[in-house]
């Protein structure tokens, strides 16, 4: 699986992709920013997203209302310090999937990550369902 | 400074240290610093913006800081190193970022960590704002986190107030 990792921290980084090691995801590509990220992420083709509110040059929730024009189904989860209730609704108004405050266990990441996947694997059998043809 | 302000930097700082580190933290008395405080080899410092409006700091010495990196990063970073400073940067951002998720009624913004490093080096602060220190002792050595807010809300005017009868 193809994951895409958005902080602006190299050791929030390294402590994400250690997570996401242990739950066997190895093609992990980082980005730096929401900039960076936006011209790394069309090529990479992410199947999901770790992403970071407060970043310099371009933040999280912009980076993910401009992903969101194009790409709706791509799971997001928003890793960030950001803890204000008021600050999640934005978030998940934005189309983010989940929502990770930092500081985190291990567990709580892992945690968030297979439940993240799990529900846009249940929506995406859903979705190709309701498109197939009626059987005969 | 109200407590209001301070109590939320010691909660945030012990479930940052012991949620990433497990490790302990035991605050001391906070004080006032004075005008010729005393200076740090390690600063971690965060603007705040909004209904509150000043910095937080996260000062050490080398010594403490450099192991209470490797205990967050999980390998040794000398001091001066850019992965040193970053980790620096990030426990300051989770210390911020919790503490503010804390102050009742009020949006708070934060800018992205700065890390200065240096042997003794002063900050220069808001000289209308007092710096509150929050001494916190840990197997590590002590971090002091030095508080410099204020309320920035604008105060209500006359012309807001409720109209009341006159007699």
């Amino acid at each position: 699986m193809r994951i895409l990792l958005v902080d602006d921290s190299k050791t929030m980084r390294n402590i994400q992709k250690a997570v996401l090691s242990q739950l066997g995801h190895t093609d992990v590509l980082e980005a730096c920013d929401g900039q960076d990220a936006l011209s790394k992420a069309p090529a990479f083709k992410p199947e999901l997203m770790l992403v970071d509110w407060n970043m310099p040059n371009m933040d999280g929730l912009t980076f993910v209302k401009t992903w969101r024009q194009n790409n709706k189904q791509t799971p997001i989860i928003m890793v960030t310090t950001e803890a204000e209730k008021s600050r999640v609704i934005e978030a998940i108004k934005a189309g983010v999937n989940n929502y990770v405050v930092k500081p985190f266990t291990p567990d709580l990441l892992s945690q968030r990550i297979q439940e993240t996947l799990q529900r846009a694997g249940v929506a995406a059998a859903a979705a190709q369902a309701a498109s197939a043809p009626a059987a005969a | 400074m109200d407590a209001i302000y301070i109590k939320p930097f010691i909660a945030s700082i012990s479930n940052v240290f012991s949620t990433m580190m497990q490790l302990p933290v035991t605050v001391k008395e906070p004080y006032v610093k004075p005008a010729e405080g005393p200076s740090s080899d390690v600063s971690g410092i965060i603007g705040m913006s909004g209904d509150v409006r000043g910095s937080v700091v996260l000062s050490f010495s080398n010594t403490t800081a450099e192991n209470i990196v490797a205990l967050f990063c999980g390998q040794k970073y000398g001091a001066g190193t850019p992965d040193f400073a970053d980790a620096i940067g990030e426990l300051v951002n989770m210390v911020s970022g919790g503490a503010k998720a804390l102050f009742k009624d009020r949006k708070v913004s934060i800018s992205c960590p700065s890390v200065v490093l240096g042997v003794n080096h002063i900050l220069a602060k808001q000289s209308d704002v007092p710096t509150v220190v929050i001494p916190c002792a840990t197997d590590c050595g002590i971090v002091n986190i030095e508080v410099s807010i204020k309320d920035a809300r604008t105060p209500a005017t006359p012309a807001d107030a409720p109209a009341t009868a006159q007699a």
